[in-house]
């Protein structure tokens, strides 16, 4: 019964811990914003915890570093099992402008599986709330990837354009 | 004692609602906001300027084959700074007021253009442009009075 519980509160409440993996306290700034009565995830359930073991979610922002990436390691360990994380900002995402450089590993995904990805540098509070309401369901995912080309001189010389003037774009 | 927190109960009643109604409804950026990255594919034509100015290394330029340039743009790590669109000198990135790029897949965060490059009407390869002022305007440099910033 309390699995069936549990099961059923998981959508409901997300309670988040907040890892900052080296970033420049922009996006913190954001989640703190996002946080507050004014946009206000309360209202979706989300909390911030202390402890990882409290957590359902883990919200990383930053590059991660070369310092901090065995303690994000041993985070994702300590967080119960139904969990999810989140990479908020550009840095976590793909490491952003230090995405090559030495004491960086390159975002969030190289060290531990992402869920969801909120880029942005730093991202809008409402598009990290657009991250939460995509991860609990509420919204549809509005970004694919796209393929764009140009003719090439033989598509030119007979006169047909299979892409319609260089544009196909394929989600 | 109980009279200022019966006061402050009720400045909280004045109040009213703060909190926006954003998922439900839409909320648009400032204007001169800078979000996702658009590529007009028709007006590309491969110089690699914005490659070289990117300070995230968005941008990577790679000759697929003698007539084909592919740019991918992996705007995952894109810090928004709008270089791109300042260096192109065809205007063909520009910088969208989209902020709602959240995403589970991080393929979704990925632009591919093919670009067909013009080739020499003799040889039928493509050719670089031919004095070095010119390669470096290519390249996204910019001359001017303003010590080459703009």
């Amino acid at each position: 019964m309390l699995k069936r519980l549990c099961a059923r509160a998981f959508p409901r409440a997300l309670w988040v811990y907040h890892a900052n993996t080296g970033a420049c306290n922009g996006c913190d700034i954001e989640v703190i914003d996002v946080l507050t009565p004014y946009y206000d995830a309360e209202r979706f359930g989300i909390r911030l915890v202390g402890s990882p073991r409290h957590a359902d979610v883990i919200l990383v922002t930053g590059p991660v570093t070369r310092q901090v990436a065995p303690a994000l390691r041993r985070l994702l360990e300590a967080v119960p099992a139904p969990k999810l994380v989140f990479a908020v900002g550009s840095c976590a995402c793909g490491g952003g402008a230090w995405f090559d450089s030495y004491s960086v590993l390159g975002g969030a995904d190289r060290v531990i599986p992402v869920d969801y990805y909120v880029p942005g540098c730093p991202p809008r509070p409402e598009a990290i709330l657009h991250g939460v309401a995509l991860a609990l369901g509420l919204v549809e995912k509005k970004v694919a990837g796209e393929a764009l080309r140009q003719e090439t001189i033989e598509e030119l010389a007979m006169g047909v354009s299979r892409f319609g003037g260089g544009r196909d774009a394929t989600p | 004692m109980l009279l200022s927190k019966l006061r402050e109960a009720l400045i909280c009643f004045g109040a009213g609602r703060v909190t926006l109604p954003y998922p439900a409804a839409p909320r648009e950026p400032a204007p001169g906001f800078r979000g996702k990255i658009q590529v007009d594919a028709d007006l590309c034509f491969g110089c690699g300027g914005c490659a070289h100015v990117c300070p995230a290394g968005v941008i990577q330029v790679e000759d697929a084959a003698q007539l084909t340039r592919v740019l991918e743009f992996h705007w995952s790590r894109c810090t928004y700074c709008g270089r791109c669109e300042e260096v192109c000198p065809e205007g063909a990135i520009r910088l969208t007021s989209q902020f709602e790029t959240a995403t589970d897949r991080p393929q979704d965060m990925v632009i591919r253009l093919e670009v067909f490059m013009g080739p020499c009407q003799r040889c039928g390869r493509c050719f670089p442009p031919p004095t070095p002022l010119e390669r470096m305007t290519a390249a996204g440099f910019r001359h001017g009075g303003d010590g080459g910033r703009a």
